[in-house]
């Protein structure tokens, strides 16, 4: 059921659609072999095509072309086996040619969804198109006070532009489907999707109705660059829609800007102030062709995706289905847990589905939560998969209980050492003589007749006192299970 | 040896092959001969030293006997081409001085081959005219003028510089572009032989663009044999240029057998214009009777669409132009006015101050076909009709092998008289839809008028079938045996 917002006249829906720029992976730009990485000196990334030297010609880079096709196969999409580049001309000095090269008419990528996840309840958000697209080149505003200069580096970087239905009817809802997106294209690594670098940016589309009546007027925000902002820019814009509705104005249709320092939107320009960019096919490129048998090939490079993976690992695993969500939501923790868990049947002998949850919940649980507090992401965890499946394993064989093996792991998190290192040291190896822990019970019934007493008149919550005593004498070392059958045995008289 | 810039291409070729003279002594001649001419103007930027430089290397590679088939030749390029290091301005003040770090695959071929730069020739602003009136280094001056007068006229355009050129003897060749029949009308108006290929036999990347979809280089030469040597090493597959086609490039010399029995010539009927002038009807037909009488079979053809070519042309090109010409905003090179009156006034200004009439005429025309609401009126429907164009020429060719058409429906007029745009454009008639079509065609001189100027001949042929044209070609070249000769008035 969609969020509905409170206003002075009743209740409202706010409509929403994107549009996501993504930074296709790839070590060379959309149209010219310049390199396409991030951060180097200005200009040090710019060919005489980036640069629209007269004469200069635009040649496809394939390697675009297969990440946009995988894109669209994992967006469950359309792929269009004829695609056009056209021209979208406007002025701009960050503009090298007049004009971008983009797919106006015929898109590389048609109908496709994305199933989003919001407070439990699922639902599938439509893709309309995905087309790929050059960047423009970079104004640097404050290097001079009266001039403006200008960096290429990122004239002609390739970008995806993947357009959604106004299917979205929440700002969570909103942030979902971009979490998600990103997700997606994590996995096949056709974007980074490092938002703080530029590698994706939202444009949003944003109105408000009257639950059940037709679409209201929209307004776009541009250029929103992370899933807090978004948010903000929609609630903020929606209210704002609202206001005006209810004291008697109308919207009018615009592009905004989202401050994210007052957190508000501001207008841009005008509907009359929009570019006509008089689009047209690039003369300089002929229409895209592709072979169904090319991108069947193309297909079968695609890893599993995390809807597919968070399936299998709740069917196949017995996962529960929040700790499956947890750990697919990002590729490489995904990764990490199913190394651990590879690592740890192998070792261990134990089918994978009866460790399964163990592991899963100390993924989800102890690392993410240690990772978290350290800032850290899964990529330069200090322990590693190898170490974590170690650990593992030195409970499933019992060598050591969980709470020794939390103290362990803290170690780990410290030093990055083996935990078998780490069990040596400290001499944390679980005492699994039956002799020895017989004789600390005799040493704890000894010391505690009157409790003895107690339990064996009927009291036998005291039960979990003589184990705390137990584990106390051996520093927690004793071998859980053997203490209990022990004491009870001798309890039992 | 006085008379070397009486040699052809060919003859010149084989001279230095025989190591008769060296490419020094040539390009000596040809670099006193351009030096001499100035009057006419064909040159905007003239590159003795380089020529000399070329020879040198020329020299030792035939003496090494590692030549390339051109090697000594000394050509005009024409301002369209960028050439390293040495001024590229699309004879336009907006590319003032700009000097490309960069060499046009064309020229580089060129170069590969051996041949020898003599300088950049004028051209029609960014090639949009048919008069070589528009260059920003002043209108160049046909070598050829009407018996018993003494009225410049213009050498055809937009390749002018390039035809005066090789007609004054001042190139032994020079290359060309053609969108609408810049090098085809040229050619005509001097007397001399000029082909454009299939679109997408040379590379376009490096030529400053004008309409990418019609942009096509090719040679301007005196002899049929000596264009065909040109355009040999001019084409190729380039995979810079998406547009390029991957197809092997013949022994274009080698179509020269002269053998055209049985051959099939179409003869265009919608090319019968009322407006067109008797003598160059009677040309048409006496180049019909010299086919025939060498073997051909003469076709009538129809090609239903031909009036609607100009029309679509005049959508087509500057709509393209409008976007190509985009890029000259004053921010990267060429020239720049900023009064510091912000972003848009720069562009403004230097746009205004850069461009001239008939470039700015063509922009103002393409983005108004490209607008919102005139697309589909205009440049949808001009993409259309030229399908349809094109259809007419495949129609016409399952019946024919080559087409003989008139080149231009006028010989060269004097310089300063035609001032209307249309009638301007109209000097492309002929020409304009082989280009529509993509299509091979050449024109060569096959007679004069009754002013003892110039007329030339169009032969237009399959897609990649240069061969036929060049085969034909030499056929009417032999039987009209053209040997008039432009007067060096010019001679300083």
């Amino acid at each position: 059921m969609a969020k509905l917002i409170e206003g002075a006249t009743g209740r409202w829906e706010v409509v929403i659609g994107m549009e996501v720029h993504a930074q296709v992976s790839s070590n060379a730009k959309l149209f010219s072999g310049a390199s396409a990485t991030y951060g180097a000196e200005p200009n040090s990334q710019v060919s005489f095509v980036d640069a629209a030297m007269p004469g200069m010609l635009p040649v496809i880079n394939e390697e675009c072309i297969r990440q946009a096709v995988r894109t669209g196969l994992a967006l469950g999409a359309e792929i269009n086996l004829y695609s056009v580049f056209d021209r979208k001309n406007y002025f701009y000095a960050d503009l090298p040619q007049g004009y971008q090269i983009s797919q106006f008419k015929h898109p590389i990528v048609g109908h496709g969804r994305v199933t989003i996840e919001v407070e439990g309840e699922s639902r599938e958000v439509g893709i309309t198109r995905l087309h790929l697209e050059q960047d423009a080149g970079k104004s640097l505003h404050d290097q001079h006070p009266s001039l403006t200069y200008v960096d290429l580096n990122r004239s002609g970087v390739a970008l995806m532009e993947i357009v959604s239905e106004p299917d979205m009817r929440s700002s969570e809802e909103a942030g979902a489907y971009l979490k998600k997106l990103r997700t997606i294209l994590r996995y096949i690594g056709s974007c980074d999707g490092n938002m703080e670098e530029g590698s994706m940016r939202a444009d949003v589309n944003v109105s408000v109705r009257r639950p059940g009546e037709p679409l209201g007027t929209r307004c776009e925000i541009k250029n929103v660059n992370s899933v807090r902002f978004l948010q903000q820019a929609i609630e903020y814009e929606a209210r704002r829609q609202i206001d005006i509705i209810e004291d008697g104005g109308k919207i009018d249709q615009e592009t905004r800007l989202f401050d994210a320092a007052k957190g508000e939107t501001r207008s841009m320009r005008s509907k009359e102030e929009a570019h006509d960019y008089r689009y047209f096919p690039d003369p300089d490129l002929l229409p895209l062709k592709l072979a169904q048998a090319w991108v069947d090939e193309v297909a079968k490079t695609l890893p599993e995706l995390p809807d597919a993976k968070r399936d299998r690992f709740v069917a196949d695993l017995g996962l529960t289905p929040y700790n499956a969500s947890v750990l697919v939501a990002e590729k490489e923790s995904a990764a990490y847990f199913e190394a651990v868990l590879a690592e740890l049947t192998a070792v261990s002998g134990k089918p994978a589905r009866e460790v399964a949850t163990q592991v899963a919940n100390w993924v989800a649980g102890d690392l993410f939560g240690a990772l978290n507090k350290a800032g850290k992401s899964i990529e330069n965890s200090p322990v590693s998969a190898h170490n974590f499946a170690q650990l593992q394993k030195l409970m499933v064989d019992g060598q050591i209980s969980g709470r020794i093996a939390k103290e362990v792991f803290e170690h780990m998190l410290a030093t990055g050492d083996e935990p078998a290192k780490i069990v040596a040291e400290k001499g944390l190896v679980q005492v699994s003589d039956s002799a020895a822990i017989a004789a600390i019970i005799d040493e704890v019934l000894a010391e505690n007749a009157d409790k003895v007493a107690e339990y064996r008149s009927g009291k036998d919550k005291l039960f979990g006192f003589f184990v705390g005593q137990v584990m106390k004498k051996t520093q927690g070392k004793a071998n859980p299970q053997l203490v209990n059958e022990a004491l009870k045995a001798k309890l039992a008289g | 040896m006085s008379d070397f810039l009486a040699l052809t291409l060919a003859e010149a070729r084989d001279g230095l092959y025989r190591r008769d003279f060296t490419a020094r002594e040539l390009a000596d001649a040809y670099i006193e001969a351009m030096a001499a001419a100035r009057a006419l103007n064909a040159y905007c930027a003239e590159t003795p030293e380089r020529a000399l430089a070329m020879a040198a290397a020329a020299d030792q590679a035939l003496a090494a006997g590692n030549a390339g088939p051109l090697a000594g030749i000394p050509l005009g390029i024409k301002d369209l081409f960028c050439t390293k290091d040495v001024l590229s301005q699309a004879s336009s003040r907006i590319l003032e001085g700009f000097k490309p770090r960069y060499e046009s695959t064309v020229t580089a071929n060129l170069w590969r081959d051996g041949a020898v730069m003599l300088g950049k020739t004028a051209m029609d602003e960014f090639a949009m005219g048919s008069s070589t009136e528009t260059a920003v280094t002043g209108p160049v001056t046909n070598p050829w003028r009407g018996e018993g007068s003494n009225k410049n006229l213009v050498p055809g355009g937009s390749s002018g510089g390039s035809s005066a050129a090789v007609a004054a003897k001042i190139a032994l060749g020079a290359t060309g572009t053609d969108t609408g029949g810049s090098i085809r009308q040229p050619a005509a108006f001097t007397g001399t032989v000029g082909i454009k290929p299939t679109y997408g036999r040379c590379s376009r990347w490096g030529i400053i663009a004008f309409a990418s979809s019609l942009d096509q280089a090719g040679p301007i030469a005196r002899t049929v044999r000596d264009a065909a040597i040109l355009l040999k090493s001019m084409a190729g597959h380039d995979p810079k240029d998406s547009t390029s086609i991957n197809a092997p490039v013949p022994d274009f010399e080698a179509a020269l057998s002269g053998d055209i029995r049985g051959l099939k010539v179409g003869i265009p009927k919608e090319y019968h214009t009322t407006q067109m002038p008797a003598e160059i009807e009677a040309l048409w037909q006496q180049g019909i009777a010299w086919l025939k009488d060498a073997g051909a079979k003469i076709v009538d053809v129809s090609l239903p669409h031909t009036q609607y070519a100009l029309a679509t042309y005049y959508i087509v090109a500057p709509a393209e132009a409008s976007s190509n010409l985009a890029r000259y905003d004053g921010v990267r090179y060429g020239l720049r006015v900023n009064n510091g009156g912000g972003l848009h006034d720069m562009y403004a200004k230097t746009r205004a101050a850069g461009f001239g009439k008939e470039v700015k005429r063509r922009i103002l025309i393409g983005t108004y076909v490209l607008s919102a609401g005139y697309y589909d009126a205009y440049y949808l429907k001009a993409q259309q009709v030229r399908t349809l164009i094109a259809r007419d020429f495949a129609e016409a060719f399952k019946k024919v092998d080559v087409l003989l058409t008139p080149t231009a429906p006028s010989s060269a007029f004097g310089i300063g008289e035609t001032t209307d745009p249309i009638a301007m454009y109209l000097n492309d008639v002929f020409t304009v839809p082989a280009s529509l079509a993509g299509l091979p065609a050449m024109s060569l001189p096959a007679g004069l008028d009754k002013a003892g100027l110039p007329l030339g001949l169009q032969l237009i042929g399959k897609v990649l079938d240069e061969e036929t044209v060049i085969k034909v070609g030499g056929v009417i070249e032999r039987a009209a045996g053209f040997a008039a000769q432009p007067k060096p008035w010019w001679r300083s």
